[in-house]
């Protein structure tokens, strides 16, 4: 900005001062707001895949004949590798009193700590205070990992 | 009702009046509910208590539903009217059944497998076998006139499968059912047993699943005791009753030092600490020294095993602070609007962590506690972190906050200034 | 600035737009004592234009669907860098544009800009308030949480209870008989579709309308000017008004922006049709005030059913509401009172009764 003589008013400059002002303003404001849209626009790492599939596993991280608790939606799941091989997954909430259930590789069953209920391998309840079935979910191994996915509605 | 017998026309007349009522009433009953005809509730209906059965309530026997009769256990002569018929002893009535000959009335249809086959093949018949061998069969053959015999429990006249909720043996009633002589302290004078066990089991937890909230799981009076064999289990034998549901309890205790110790002095296992009958839901105050304290029944205060007790305590207090805690920070974070379904989950787990550490208590051993107690801290600890994360991230959002209303402000501020400059 | 002037003079060889702005140079708003309330209906236009941008934004992460509404919208708020933010600033700015839009209404009503030859504006403009109301139910259901669920079932059921055509309407709502999964992908249709398109096509037809009649100015003032002709002020809209419009619009982004960040939106529970509802449901805040007074109707009045007379005759005021304007057109003098005391009861009733259902249990 040019300086004038000393003692003379600088009408120009001092607008230009606000106008300056006002520009880094909106500059600023804009920022603001285009910040968090762009880093919204960027997809996060975690690919949503809802609730219906959830990957459980990778290949060859459980043995045969053992399982493992993994989350599913808001509760948790069980995945079981088989003894003869193939993988077996449903809700791990028990259906007595909602205690976790895990897969016991002695009995080859699913089973829940709390008051000795017995689940076979397709969560169909056989023994002890369970009333109702552990609902079954559909596995699906894609290359090296092990997907569950809920079963379709009709 | 008496057929008369004179010859006179105005007799005749009233006795073709009564044929013509024996069959119109007759037919009545053959239309309305299509079964044979049965003189003896025709009568039995309309008498009084203790005489009285209604067609109703005899409807409702499993007896009446399979085709059986009064005849069938009464004997007599259901087709006839005439009482002398009906019940003449000709036709094989008994009368009413004695107490003393209920047993073996039911026992001779319901002991005959090739009999009970025709109508469930797959009801057992060893009932009458087993109430030999329990405390009332035994009584009863020695000719205690007292105790129960088949009716008392199962009632009879509308007698039901015990799988119908109406069942008097059905599990929801069964404690009800066996309190009406065991909690009757002036029938139950003679017997040096006490009568508090319906009181004491209604206060507990089993009563509570199976009565109140219907879980048909949860054990009555039949499940530890039998049904048909009724005997209390041995003292020795509690452990194995508890076991049968609370598997991992009883593995625990079994490799514990209280096992060997209880044994010696003939203590039954799991009772002394949680009773028989008033099994009321465990706190930790079990092991603690205030209200509810069941250690220092037996151990002296100070002593090496009272120390133990202290740590086995401690651990779980530990845990259970915690959980608390971090659900605490999650429960804020999720008010100020933020996203902790994950901790949430795993509060969860942290919380079946300290269930199995309360579980691992019956083996009395630090060592196995301290498995269980350090697997829930780890979880409780990751929980605790993502609700303080979620705090801060809230922070931040408001220090975002703040940076863009400045930004706003300025922009306000600018605005002013500009409109007053192109205005003056 | 001779850059500008270089795009400028090469856009109006091609485009001949000074003479389509000149009017817009000239445009003037009078000046006087209730001119803030000219404000009202540029803020419900700026919010919507937020309504539009963070309603994009949300839509590229969005499922409808039963299975996946709510997930996904879990997924924006957790994982998606300020998911929060935008989703926050969405259902904040829906709340608040309702607001302005009624604030809007009543201050037109009140300073009587119905009036000849503004009958058309007025018409497009309640329009608008219906269409921003199905905006409002539409995108409520969205999430698929209880509380929706459970509204959008109570409120399309009140819908059906119009003699004749309210069963077929009912129907064509949810899509079915229930409200179910179809329910929400035709709200989700009607949401990002059908009323978008609607209410852009009405927002062009009102701004055109204002554009070309002006801003009206209120009786008492005219009088006023009337007899005082130099007390007549007038502001040139650009740059003067259009900078101050631009200030209410940064203080409206400011409250959104704080209330998005201090009081963020609730999730909630997901939608399970299979659970009883929720004791105390009750719709959206500018629902209350009918919710409530068809609650205080009795079961039946004379011989009608006491709900179907009030949503009858919801409907009933609904429309003259929208024909105001050609009422006021007859008579002038003596209807301009009755239309002002019939705003202040109509003021008073819908916030009387929107408190009284918010405390109601």
């Amino acid at each position: 900005m040019a300086m004038t003589n000393p003692g003379e008013p600088t009408p120009v400059s001092r607008r230009g001062f606000v106008a300056a002002f006002l520009g880094g303003g909106f500059l600023l404001s804009a920022a603001a707001f285009l910040y968090p849209v762009v880093r919204y626009l960027i997809p996060p790492k975690t690919a949503d895949m809802g609730s219906d599939s959830v990957l459980a596993a990778k290949v060859g991280e459980l043995k045969p004949n053992s399982g493992k608790i993994f989350r599913f939606g808001s509760r948790p799941g069980l995945l079981i590798h088989t003894a003869e091989g193939d993988y077996r997954a449903m809700s791990a909430t028990c259906t007595h009193l909602s205690c976790t259930v895990q897969y016991r590789d002695d009995l080859r069953e699913v089973w829940c700590a709390c008051h000795n209920g017995k689940y076979n391998l397709n969560g169909r309840n056989i023994s002890g205070p369970p009333p109702r079935p552990l609902e079954a979910f559909d596995v699906q191994v894609r290359g090296d990992e092990i997907f569950v996915r809920r079963r379709r509605e009709a | 009702m008496a057929i008369l017998r004179n010859n006179s026309p105005a007799f005749v007349k009233a006795e073709w009046r009564v044929i013509l009522v024996f069959l119109v009433f007759s037919a009545l009953v053959n239309v309305s509910d299509g079964q044979a005809k049965n003189s003896c509730l025709d009568c039995h209906s309309a008498l009084p208590e203790p005489l009285g059965v209604t067609q109703d309530t005899f409807a409702g026997d499993i007896h009446s539903q399979k085709g059986l009769s009064c005849v069938s256990c009464h004997g007599g002569d259901a087709t006839s009217d005439e009482p002398d018929q009906a019940m003449s002893r000709k036709a094989g009535w008994k009368g009413k059944i004695d107490r003393k000959q209920v047993p073996q009335l039911c026992g001779s249809c319901h002991s005959d497998p090739a009999y009970i086959r025709q109508f469930n093949p797959s009801l057992r018949t060893d009932q009458l076998d087993q109430y030999r061998t329990s405390v009332h069969g035994k009584r009863f053959a020695a000719g205690d006139g007292k105790v129960a015999v088949c009716t008392d429990c199962h009632s009879v006249h509308d007698l039901r499968a015990p799988s119908d909720p109406r069942s008097t043996v059905n599990p929801v009633n069964v404690a009800m059912t066996c309190s009406r002589c065991h909690s009757d302290a002036n029938y139950m004078k003679e017997y040096s047993i006490p009568t508090d066990q319906f009181a004491r089991y209604s206060q507990s937890v089993h009563h509570d699943a199976l009565a109140v909230r219907g879980d048909l799981s949860a054990p009555t009076c039949t499940t530890c005791h039998g049904n048909h064999g009724a005997v209390p289990p041995g003292v020795d034998k509690v452990q194995n009753v508890c076991s049968t549901c609370h598997v991992f309890q009883a593995q625990m205790y079994e490799q514990s030092l209280h096992k060997k110790a209880f044994q010696a002095r003939s203590l039954p296992g799991c009772v002394v600490c949680h009773s028989n009958h008033a099994i009321t839901h465990p706190t930790d105050a079990k092991l603690g020294t205030g209200p509810g304290a069941t250690c220092t029944e037996c151990h002296t205060p100070g002593d090496k095993c009272d120390q133990a007790r202290a740590e086995l305590l401690g651990g779980l207090n530990r845990l259970d602070a915690s959980i608390r805690h971090a659900d605490e920070v999650v429960a804020l974070a999720e008010s100020s609007g933020m996203e902790v379904s994950e901790a949430r989950l795993g509060q969860n787990q942290a919380r079946d962590a300290l269930t199995k550490a309360r579980v691992t208590v019956h083996s009395f051993r630090q060592d196995l506690m301290d498995q269980d107690i350090q697997a829930g801290l780890n979880i409780a600890a990751k929980d605790l972190e993502a609700g303080q994360k979620a705090m801060a991230e809230y922070k931040h959002r408001r220090i975002g906050l703040g940076v863009s209303l400045l930004a706003i402000g300025t922009v306000l501020v600018s605005l002013r200034l500009f409109i007053k400059k192109i205005e003056s | 600035m001779s850059r500008l002037r270089d795009v400028s003079s090469w856009v109006e060889e091609r485009l001949q737009w000074n003479d389509l702005i000149a009017p817009l140079r000239k445009k003037t708003v009078p000046l006087h004592r209730l001119s803030y309330w000219y404000f009202l209906g540029g803020i419900t236009l700026f919010l919507f234009m937020i309504q539009v941008l963070t309603g994009i934004l949300l839509l590229l992460y969005y499922r409808p669907g039963a299975n996946e509404a709510f997930e996904s919208i879990q997924y924006i708020m957790t994982q998606v860098q300020f998911g929060w933010l935008i989703r926050s600033i969405h259902s904040w700015s829906a709340n608040l544009m309702i607001f302005t839009a009624f604030a809007h209404m009543f201050s037109v009503l009140f300073l009587k800009a119905y009036r000849k030859p503004r009958e058309l504006t007025w018409l497009t403009g309640v329009i608008l308030l219906l269409l921003l109301l199905g905006f409002g139910f539409s995108g409520y259901l969205l999430p698929w949480n209880t509380l929706a669920f459970f509204a959008t079932k109570v409120g399309t059921e009140i819908t059906g209870q119009v003699p004749i055509v309210g069963n077929p309407s009912m129907v064509f709502l949810r899509g079915g008989e229930e409200v179910t999964g179809a329910t929400l992908t035709r709200f989700f249709g009607f949401h990002v579709a059908v009323l978008p398109g609607l209410t852009t096509l009405l927002i062009l037809l009102h701004l055109l309308l204002v554009q070309r009649q002006g801003m009206s100015v209120p009786p008492s003032v005219e009088a006023e000017w009337a007899a005082q002709p130099s007390a007549r002020r007038e502001m040139k809209f650009f740059p003067n008004f259009a900078l101050r419009e631009l200030m209410a619009w940064y203080v409206a982004l400011g409250a959104l922006g704080a209330l998005a960040a201090i009081f963020p939106w609730n999730l909630g529970v997901k939608a399970d049709p299979f659970a009883p509802a929720p004791a105390g449901i009750k719709p959206e805040w500018y629902f209350l005030f009918m919710f409530q007074t068809l609650k205080l109707i009795p079961a039946k009045v004379w011989f009608v059913d006491g709900e179907v007379l009030g949503i009858l005759a919801f409907g009933a005021i609904g429309l003259l509401w929208i024909l105001l304007p050609f009422f006021a057109s007859a008579k002038p003098s003596l209807t301009k009172t009755w239309i002002t005391g019939l705003a202040g009861f109509a003021l008073a009733y819908i916030t009387g009764m929107s408190v009284y259902g918010y405390l109601a249990k």
